[in-house]
């Protein structure tokens, strides 16, 4: 036993190490990530940045109430809901169903693991120029199905944000599909064939012992693909763009941040949209973690 | 309950037969016990019961049924896995009441059938914890609940004391030993434990590379063991194993460090065969100046009430003797003579080890 003083002498040694190894990150976060947030509550309260050396203009909450209260913002706000109750349902289920169904250990599975996962490793830019093909009105799939909707399908008011979503959900199905497996993989077998020996069919197995066991990973996911939806925009911005005729039906909030920005050159304003993007985002998590989280079991 | 019934099964994994071609019926109420070591395909044996496993060829039947093409649902038996595999997201008595959920049985009376059953092990202050909340022991305990909840044509258990510090098993195996007889249920065990099959078995069956190698009560298979495998297998340690010739016109064979007698029986049954193996368990033999056999001792352990000394023969083979803690103990490193009591050499074939003849 060392005397009380060196005990404490080393504690505080290991704590400065402690403090020294997560130095590195804690500035590159500090830096790149919490010092732009918090200047960001800043830059709200001005209608003219303080840019060092230009005339800036304060406004205050002023500008806060009347972007949240637009006409513009209350329609993106709209889509962004929309989008995220197509997307993240549809994105968890298929990604569910596809590692349900890779599962099994059939000859050539690793093949299909793989095209299922691929999605996680294809880029936003790429798929969007596939999916606008597909999409296209004289080449793409549409016409060859028959299915000609007018206005174009991606010019459509109506099927426009459908199309996006389903856009999303196919490229986080390959993030969701490694998800589940991860999760499916770790349900003991051993349960899942006490539970067939006790009398229950395959679909009693799947819906009263699989999913309750995934159910820590389909809340992971659920958490997961709610702030992916929240903060989807690469779609819109390459197949629709600002000039489209649908575009105020698509204008999903984080493409309607980098508008205010680049196209109506008002970063206060778009500053605003970011602070109501954080907290709607962090408020959805939050209930998603009050209340669902209580239906989760989490292994012993 | 029912008989249950292996005919010809044999199941592979990767073209290796873990289950070889096995014929065991197991009688209506009978306790049998699947004995052997790691990887002797008895756990395999039991999944084909259970309908985890199909059998490549052959066939299982419960109650004169052929189940081959039965799902395991529709088997209607109950299994105790090593793991206990309870549902960890369900209480103790949602645990217990699964099987009767499964088949429609109405609330109220599961509910008072699961008490039941939980009551019957000592669970009755448990039913509203979840698993993890539980001892191993009482998993174990649930485990069991849950089998006996509903009464099954069948049990089977596959190593369900493994889990279980040496205390516990000893007291659960009587339980399980008690609960088998009270409801009379057709039972497979499965064990790698030898003692845990001696003292509960009414029959075992011992299998090795996925081999049956003998059925027998646990008193016959001690005592006449078909094979050098089951001779060693059971026993603690194991029966001593020599490689021996017969020595021309005596009731003798010889051995690394000189010979032992062989009874008559055993003696003529030698001379069928050569090679010969002989066997002679532990507590047959004793050190004595008179022994026939000379060895070197390597290691003298007190259990207790007895001692074991671990000698080696000239030719390297090892070999135990047990005598009682009061007698004289030797050195390690000391030269000693070993006798062998009259009538206790089995005589085995040097080439697979089939029983010949012996002890008497």
């Amino acid at each position: 036993m060392l005397p009380a003083r060196s005990r404490r002498v080393r504690a505080v040694r290991e704590a400065a190490l402690g403090y020294l190894l997560v130095l590195p990150a804690l500035a590159v976060f500090g830096v790149f990530v919490f010092y732009p947030f918090a200047q960001n509550f800043r830059l709200a309260l001005y209608e003219t940045p303080p840019y060092p050396g230009l005339p800036s203009r304060y406004v205050g909450l002023h500008q806060v109430g009347q972007v949240l209260t637009s006409s513009s913002f209350l329609q993106s706000l709209g889509a962004t809901l929309l989008f995220v109750v197509i997307v993240v349902p549809a994105g968890l289920l298929g990604g569910l169903l596809l590692a349900v169904a890779a599962h099994r250990r059939l000859r050539g599975m690793t093949v299909y693991r793989l095209v299922f996962s691929s999605t996680v490793v294809s880029s936003v830019a790429v798929s969007a120029l596939v999916f606008g093909t597909l999409m296209d009105p004289v080449v793409g799939l549409l016409p060859w199905l028959g299915l000609n909707p007018s206005p174009p399908i991606l010019q459509n008011t109506t099927w426009a944000l459908p199309a996006i979503a389903v856009m999303a959900v196919w490229q986080f199905l390959g993030l969701a599909f490694v998800v589940m497996s991860a999760g499916l993989s770790a349900v003991p077998e051993e349960v899942l064939e006490a539970a067939r020996v006790d009398g229950a069919s395959e679909r009693t197995v799947f819906w009263r012992v699989t999913v309750p066991l995934l159910s820590p990973t389909i809340f992971f996911g659920l958490v997961v693909a709610t702030i992916y939806a929240f903060g989807t925009f690469g779609q819109v911005d390459i197949l629709i763009g600002y000039s489209n005729a649908a575009f105020e039906h698509v204008n999903l909030l984080v493409y309607d941040i980098l508008n205010t920005i680049q196209v109506t050159k008002t970063p206060g304003q778009a500053a605003v949209l970011s602070i109501a993007l954080f907290v709607l985002t962090l408020g959805v998590t939050l209930v998603q973690l009050r209340f669902i989280e209580r239906r989760v079991h989490y292994g012993s | 309950m029912a008989e249950v019934a292996f005919r010809g099964a044999t199941k592979r994994f990767d073209g290796r037969a873990a289950v070889d071609h096995l014929d065991l019926d197991i009688a209506d109420g009978e306790l049998l016990v699947l004995l052997g070591p790691s990887g002797c395909g008895k756990t395999t044996a039991l999944r084909l019961v259970a309908g985890l496993e199909e059998p490549d060829e052959g066939a299982i039947s419960i109650g004169g049924q052929v189940v081959n093409d039965v799902e395991p649902k529709d088997r209607d038996v109950a299994m105790v896995f090593q793991s206990y595999a309870l549902y960890p997201h369900l209480s103790v008595e949602r645990n217990i009441e699964f099987p009767l959920r499964q088949r429609q049985v109405p609330a109220d009376e599961r509910r008072r059938r699961a008490r039941e059953a939980a009551g019957s092990l000592g669970l009755t202050d448990l039913l509203d914890r979840k698993p993890r909340q539980l001892s191993g022991g009482q998993r174990q305990r649930v485990a069991l609940a849950r089998a006996i909840v509903r009464q099954p044509k069948a049990f089977l258990m596959d190593e369900p004391l493994s889990n279980l510090d040496a205390a516990l098993r000893l007291q659960t195996r009587a339980d399980i030993v008690a609960l088998q007889a009270r409801l009379g249920t057709t039972t497979l065990y499965v064990t790698h434990d030898q003692v845990e099959a001696m003292t509960m078995g009414h029959r075992i069956a011992v299998m090795d590379m996925g081999v049956l190698q003998q059925v027998a009560a646990p008193s016959d298979l001690y005592d006449l063991p078909a094979n050098a495998f089951v001779a060693q297998f059971l026993g603690s340690p194991g029966m001593n194993l020599l490689p021996a010739v017969l020595e021309p016109g005596q009731p003798s064979a010889r051995v690394s460090g000189g010979h032992l007698p062989l009874g008559e029986g055993a003696a003529a049954a030698a001379a069928r065969a050569a090679p010969l193996v002989v066997g002679v368990r532990p507590e047959h033999l004793f050190l004595s100046p008179a022994g026939t056999l000379g060895a070197t001792v390597l290691l003298v352990e007190l259990l207790g009430a007895e001692v074991q000394v671990l000698c080696r023969l000239e030719d390297q083979t090892k070999l135990v003797v047990r005598q009682d803690a009061s007698a004289p103990r030797p050195a390690i490193g000391e030269g000693v003579r070993v006798a062998a009591s009259p009538g206790t050499v089995h005589v085995f074939t040097g080439e697979d080890g089939t029983r010949l003849g012996g002890p008497g």
